[in-house]
């Protein structure tokens, strides 16, 4: 299968460990990966703000990017950025009366998947260990992000996924469907409350004892970890995707948090 | 015979305690701070939202419930006029009078002059939102007229003269201990030894109402339901103290809103099992209480309907928002909102607090009224109400709508850009085009700078500096994804394919910070 990655804009630029490890995934699978190069941003946070003028041209810009292009699914390891290509595009499209654009992006968000999602549903993969050859050994709590939750109905793909990794021992953690108070522009605008928010996920992080906290969205990690970092918390965040490539061989390190510094899943692998 | 539905050629602005007087956020960040205020709204919310789950998990056709209630609500805003005129003949026809107000004033002004007309200074009222939408007790009392709630919650917050904060539970913010305070100090015969106790509280409110019941020639209410298709007025209440004021006086006075119609009597079977279970958690309601006009000499026999506009027709005629006019006020969107969770009802300003409230108070004033348009705000998008609502409002999509109205409305009045502004229409040029991303990428190694030995930026100028007020932002990586694949890419020409891991462009793991 030809699978298009869409990067999304924070992991592109804040998070590439995140991208390289889910192209590792689907190569691992046989599956040949390509990078429509002139991908950019869902423009998410441009809709949710309310500035649908200013949204227009970096929607338009993805569904170039993805239309029409030689691949027979497209993924990302984000849920909120799928679902706001699968419904925030074509809702744009319609409000500002693009039919053409609408068509193109009802394309385009019906081939675009969730990780957890492609694995799941398309690529079977249920078994992380057997089939990915996935080994992580550490104790790992989840907080699967609102809108995998509630727009794409996830459910428990991502969580299965995790549990089925070789040596990983999963922490439930307590209030798990909570949001975290990132929200995009949420948390400037209203950064009090979002804080509040945060730090409640930060007792429920710690209260589940486990080290790690991993989830399907950058976004949300980078805010919970950099609620944890703030804190001097010991624990830290980490992306499901880069769970899923760690193997026996080639292991994800998680380096020593050293004097209440903690380095969050960026750059490092 | 035309009828005139009081629905003006000019839309109205709704009126009455609609507005927030204070932006969101300032509001918020006081309430935040009332750590007695946290514990008693988190533990209330969390106990009514799991009962909702519970009872709710028992109907194997819940999801086809909410369908039914949402499709019969469309059909209501659909047909909106003619339901109207219908309801009216139905209720006229039953011995009932019907009133019609275009706004808050009109509304109050109506009432007046009907409890004037029995010569009355004392009344009983059934709890009611749209009474409280248009401050009739203020009204009532600057007129020397007294209304006193027997809704037991409604009043403590009454006796308290405070303000509710949730629509179900309106003293949700106040303690035992509180209440026994408030009742010694402003129930009359209030025993001095009063305790906490609940069923001391109960039993000294009950001595107290009671007396009241006995005497009241007028009572006010509101309703749940009115069906057009027999002019019947519903409500639904856990007290009884409701029903003791429905039967007893003579005259009867209801505030409804316009969108509280239903077409059909059987429509109700719906509702019925949708409003209890999402407010109070229960399969049924332990009163509800329905009338249809005058019934022979028992019960009130003047029955008077207040038909309340106040912006309803407004909010129709917002096709993205109009659906806020589906709201029960069962109160579940509050119960399992993160935000209202912290914040409480009193920080949204107005009588409708939570998720819809930040909805539905600026479609009823227009986004434009007063702080208003920081409502919209008031939500991260975790879509937790939307879940939670019987009649599927997508509260969601339409705060994000409401946002947009409002970035409309500020920019044909603003000159100068603000801040979000300019950095969103920055942002917007930056993440249109591949080529522009990647060229501002190569930005990266100077985040790494800025983020220093320690691997994170602590501070942020502008209003970046919300976010790392109480977040750290990891250090940037030495190059983006595009550039690491653009890199392997090259690799693989010249050296054949090879995994990715292999001939990544950044280091291989060693264990240590800062590679």
């Amino acid at each position: 299968m030809r699978i298009a990655l869409f990067s999304t804009c924070i992991v592109d630029a804040m998070y590439p460990a995140t991208a390289r490890a889910t192209v590792e995934i689907l190569e691992r699978l046989g599956h040949t990966v390509i990078f429509p190069t002139g991908q950019a941003c869902c423009g998410q946070m441009h809709v949710n703000s309310g500035y649908f003028k200013d949204a227009l041209p970096v929607v338009r810009n993805h569904v170039a990017a993805f239309s029409h292009g030689d691949y027979d699914v497209a993924v990302a390891p984000s849920g909120s950025c799928v679902a706001s290509v699968k419904h925030q595009h074509p809702m744009l499209a319609h409000r500002c009366g693009d039919a053409g654009l609408a068509a193109d992006a009802e394309e385009v968000g019906a081939k675009t998947y969730e990780l957890s999602q492609l694995l799941t549903d398309v690529l079977d993969v249920t078994n992380a260990a057997e089939q990915l050859g996935s080994y992580f050994p550490h104790k790992v709590t989840y907080h699967p992000s609102c809108h995998g939750m509630r727009l794409l109905r996830l459910g428990d793909r991502q969580r299965n996924l995790l549990e089925s990794v070789d040596g990983l021992e999963f922490a439930p953690l307590p209030e798990a469907d909570q949001c975290c108070g990132f929200g995009g522009t949420f948390s400037i605008k209203n950064s009090d409350v979002s804080t509040a928010m945060l730090e409640d996920k930060a007792d429920s992080i710690e209260a589940s004892g486990a080290s790690l906290c991993a989830g399907g969205d950058a976004s949300c990690l980078m805010h919970i970890g950099g609620g944890l970092s703030r804190r001097g918390s010991q624990a830290r965040t980490v992306h499901l995707a880069e769970i899923l490539a760690s193997t026996r061989d080639n292991p994800l390190v998680i380096p020593e948090a050293q004097g209440g510094v903690v380095v969050l899943n960026g750059g490092t692998r | 015979m035309s009828i005139n539905l009081g629905i003006p050629a000019v839309r109205t602005r709704g009126e009455g305690n609609l507005f927030a007087h204070e932006k969101f956020p300032t509001a918020a960040k006081r309430e935040l701070k009332n750590q007695q205020l946290r514990a008693n709204l988190r533990h209330a919310t969390h106990t009514i939202r799991d009962k909702r789950i519970n009872v709710v998990s028992e109907l194997p056709d819940w999801e086809d419930l909410r369908e039914s209630g949402s499709r019969i609500k469309e059909n209501v805003m659909a047909r909106l006029p003619e339901l109207l005129e219908q309801f009216e003949a139905a209720f006229t026809a039953r011995g009932g009078v019907i009133h019609w107000a275009n706004d808050a004033t009109e509304a109050n002004a109506i009432v007046t002059s009907l409890i004037r007309a029995t010569g009355e200074t004392e009344v009983v009222k059934v709890k009611s939102m749209a009474t409280q939408e248009i401050g009739l007790n203020e009204h009532l009392e600057s007129l020397g007229i007294n209304a006193i709630e027997t809704d037991l919650a409604e009043l403590i917050v009454q006796l308290g003269h405070d303000r509710p904060s949730h629509i179900l539970v309106p003293a949700i913010h106040k303690n035992r201990t509180q209440i026994r305070d408030i009742f010694r100090a402003e129930i009359p015969n209030a025993s001095p030894d009063l305790t906490d106790n609940p069923k001391e509280l109960a039993a000294t409110a009950r001595a107290y109402l009671r007396e009241k019941f006995l005497n009241a020639k007028v009572a006010i209410s509101g309703a749940n339901f009115g069906i057009a298709e027999t002019g019947t007025l519903g409500v639904v209440e856990s007290e009884g103290n409701g029903r003791m004021c429905l039967t007893l006086p003579e005259t009867l006075i209801t505030v409804m809103g316009i969108e509280k119609i239903l077409p059909r009597w059987e429509d109700l079977g719906v509702f019925m099992q949708l409003l209890p279970r999402s407010s109070t958690g229960e399969r049924m309601n332990p009163y509800s209480s329905l009338w249809t006009g005058k019934n022979g000499q028992d019960g009130p026999q003047n029955i008077h309907l207040v038909m309340l506009d106040n912006g309803r027709t407004r909010a129709l005629a917002d096709k993205n928002g109009r659906s806020a006019l589906h709201c029960i006020r069962c109160s579940a969107c509050m119960n399992v909102c993160p935000v209202y969770e912290r914040t409480g009802g009193h920080a949204y300003g107005s009588t409708y607090p939570g998720p819809i409230g930040a909805i539905l108070s600026p479609l009823l004033t227009g986004i434009t009224a007063e702080e208003n348009s920081s409502l919209p705000y008031a939500s991260s998008l975790c879509g937790a109400c939307f879940d939670a609502c019987p009649v599927k409002i997508n509260i969601p999509e339409i705060l994000i709508d409401l946002r947009a109205q409002d970035v409309e409305a500020q920019h044909s009045v603003r000159k100068a850009p603000t801040e979000m502004d300019v950095l969103m229409k920055g942002a917007s040029w930056a993440l249109s085009s591949g080529t522009r991303l990647k060229f501002l990428e190569k930005g990266l190694p100077a985040g790494r700078l800025l983020a220093g030995k320690d691997q994170r930026i602590s501070w942020l100028p502008g209003i970046a500096g919300g976010w790392t007020s109480s977040r750290d932002i990891p250090a940037p990586p030495q190059s983006s994804f595009r550039d690491q694949w653009a890199q392997r890419e090259k690799f693989q020409k010249s050296q054949g394919p090879q995994l990715f891991q292999q001939s990544q462009a950044s280091p291989k793991p060693t264990g240590k910070q800062g590679e």
